[in-house]
């Protein structure tokens, strides 16, 4: 899928991705402002297959899922960053948003047409007629991220428990 | 005979293994689960049903209100009244509004060093303090782990921060590790163990210890951990822990460390971080002055018992400076009766402080009281991103206890140690 790059800095914060004054509601509301305060018309711009494109450590901060769920909800069709940080990687993941680490962005500029590919692990600039090499994610989350999260994952793996519970 | 780090022999304990080596996949059995109000009940419980099972192990898993607490908006109120209706239905340990989850759990007696345990909250490192390998997820990774007890980790390699000689009057923990953030930056952790070491730390009480593990999260660590040591064990067993065979829980000499950093404890002075990253700290001097109009004494990191101790040291005999509001939400209710024991809720009251609910407040930002357009505050909490605690506008410094409430005073940015002078000279 093809989209559009939208370019942030280093340190993005889980404050910005999931303000706390709507953590009480929904997700619906929440993605409405996710990123509002460093972009404010970020959630109406953004369609799906866009990618965000961001610095160090992306995703910095909160234990709040939401700040990935936000993300996804909106569409985008990954985050490709220089690094994230430990609990929004784990998070995105388990919620099958795609994360994916770059050794430069340098030549990605925001607005660029772009298009992520996971499972090759490129991100190809496509008017650029430029290919990103992404760093290969590790077996255990390439296997969560097909399945397509956490949470369809377990539910495979109960599933095939059952069975073999059933068969002896 | 293999080195081990102490993050390696409580990580193949709960693997069930022999030994570990850093960067190895593992999988985990959890000793514990920590569980609140946000990430908890609300998040967690259509996840199991859709997976179609129950908890684990109920015994295993320990719920804190502490976010929405005090439910002074109806949608908080909803999500308490749920909370409470799971705990119920659950039996699951649940300590309701006593506090902020990271101080009521060692508080009540839950850890004990040499622990596996995930908590769902990013402060969760704080547990390191202990000596158990505590590290925060998010709520879907937690329902995985309710379901089945277990977690995937990467053993994480160590970064040894030692920090030798005692702090100097009107320094603390909560300076040590401001100064951290300005020196290895909010990703210096690189989501592997700190482990904190040396006399200074030897020196430190337990609850300032807990400030340093806290603030590990702000160092993007997975964990945070600090060797037990007597001072570990005379607090766990006041709080009724079952505490045997810590000792070895150390990293031994010669075990691999990705870095080890040296510091010296008696050369740091107390630190400021300006708004919006905790990695913008200096030391007090060298920061602009700067007027403010709230003083915040809040959260997991600035308002234990101690932390409460040092401010009224501050505050005793003062007032708040005029157009300065200070707000004090003690971080567990047992800190604060302890405090109004000793009279230290009453010196707060007497300079005229208001105090909230022994809960997470302003610093998560989730429920009525937020900073308003425009305000500048000074907090002892550990975040100060952009719009965390109010509007995007709001700017928020960091600082400890005792800076915050010199700052009251003053109503500017104020050291501590001016203070401290002036009390010893009127005695």
């Amino acid at each position: 899928m093809s989209g559009r790059a939208f370019l942030f800095g280093d340190d993005v914060d889980t404050d910005q991705l999931a303000p706390g004054a709507f953590m009480s509601g929904g997700i619906e509301a929440l993605a409405a402002h996710c990123l509002e305060g460093l972009r404010p018309d970020f959630a109406e711009q953004v369609k799906a297959g866009d990618v965000l494109v961001a610095g160090w450590n992306f995703g910095m901060g909160s234990s709040r899922e939401q700040a990935a769920e936000a993300l996804k909800h909106l569409g985008l069709a990954g985050v490709v960053a220089l690094s994230f940080a430990g609990i929004f990687y784990r998070n995105a993941i388990n919620l099958g948003l795609p994360v994916l680490v770059a050794d430069d962005l340098a030549d990605v500029a925001d607005g660029d047409a772009v298009e992520l590919d996971v499972e090759a692990g490129l991100l190809r600039l496509t008017q650029k007629d430029k290919t990103l090499s992404l760093e290969p994610l590790p077996d255990n989350l390439k296997q969560l991220l097909a399945d397509g999260g956490l949470v369809p994952h377990l539910k495979k793996r109960f599933a095939a428990a059952r069975r073999e519970g059933t068969a002896s | 005979m293999m080195a081990d780090s102490l993050a390696q022999k409580i990580i193949a304990r709960a693997a069930g293994r022999s030994s570990v080596m850093p960067g190895e996949v593992v999988t985990a059995a959890v000793d514990l689960a920590m569980i609140h109000d946000s990430g908890g009940p609300r998040r967690v419980e259509p996840i199991l049903r859709d997976l179609g099972v129950g908890l684990f192990d109920p015994s295993k898993v320990v719920l804190i209100s502490d976010h929405f607490v005090p439910g002074d908006t109806p949608e908080s109120a909803d999500i308490l009244e749920f909370t409470r209706n799971w705990a119920g239905q659950h039996r699951v340990t649940f300590h309701d509004g006593q506090g902020i989850c990271h101080v009521v759990l060692p508080e009540r007696g839950h850890l004990r060093p040499g622990m596996f345990v995930v908590g769902g909250d990013s402060h969760s490192p704080t547990g390191g303090a202990f000596g158990t390998y505590m590290f925060g997820i998010g709520a879907t990774e937690m329902a995985g782990v309710l379901a089945t007890g277990e977690i995937w980790l990467k053993v994480p390699q160590t970064i040894l921060i030692e920090w030798r000689n005692r702090l100097s009057e009107g320094v603390t923990a909560k300076d040590m590790m401001l100064a951290l953030c300005a020196r290895i930056g909010m990703g210096g952790g690189r989501y592997q163990a700190i482990e904190f070491a040396g006399s200074t730390i030897s020196s430190l009480s337990m609850q300032e210890r807990m400030t340093l593990s806290n603030m590990a999260a702000e160092l993007g660590a997975q964990a945070g951990l600090i060797a037990p040591d007597e001072t570990t064990v005379a607090y766990l067993r006041k709080a009724g822990a079952d505490v045997d065979a810590w000792q070895d829980l150390k990293t031994d000499i010669g075990a691999p460390l990705l870095d080890h950093l040296l510091f010296d404890g008696a050369a740091l002075e107390p630190q400021v971080a300006a708004p919006h990253s905790p990695a913008n700290a200096t030391a007090i001097g060298d920061a602009p002055q700067t007027s403010i109009d709230v003083a915040y004494i809040g959260a997991c990191t600035g308002a234990k018992y101690e932390d409460l101790k040092g401010a009224a040291g501050i505050l005793r005999g003062r007032g708040v400076a005029a157009g300065v509001e200070l707000l004090i939400a003690p971080a567990s209710k047992r800190d604060q009766e302890r405090a109004a024991d000793e009279g230290i809720m009453k010196v707060f009251e007497d300079a005229g402080a208001r105090i909230l609910a022994n809960a997470c407040g302003i610093c998560a930002g989730y429920g009525a009281d937020r900073l308003g357009a425009g305000v500048t505050c000074i907090s002892s909490t550990a975040r100060n991103f952009k719009g965390r605690m109010g509007a995007p506008s709001s700017r928020v410094w960091l600082g400890s206890p005792l800076t915050v409430a010199a700052s009251a005073v003053a109503g500017r940015i104020a050291d501590p140690r001016n203070f401290l002078t002036l009390e010893i000279s009127a005695i």
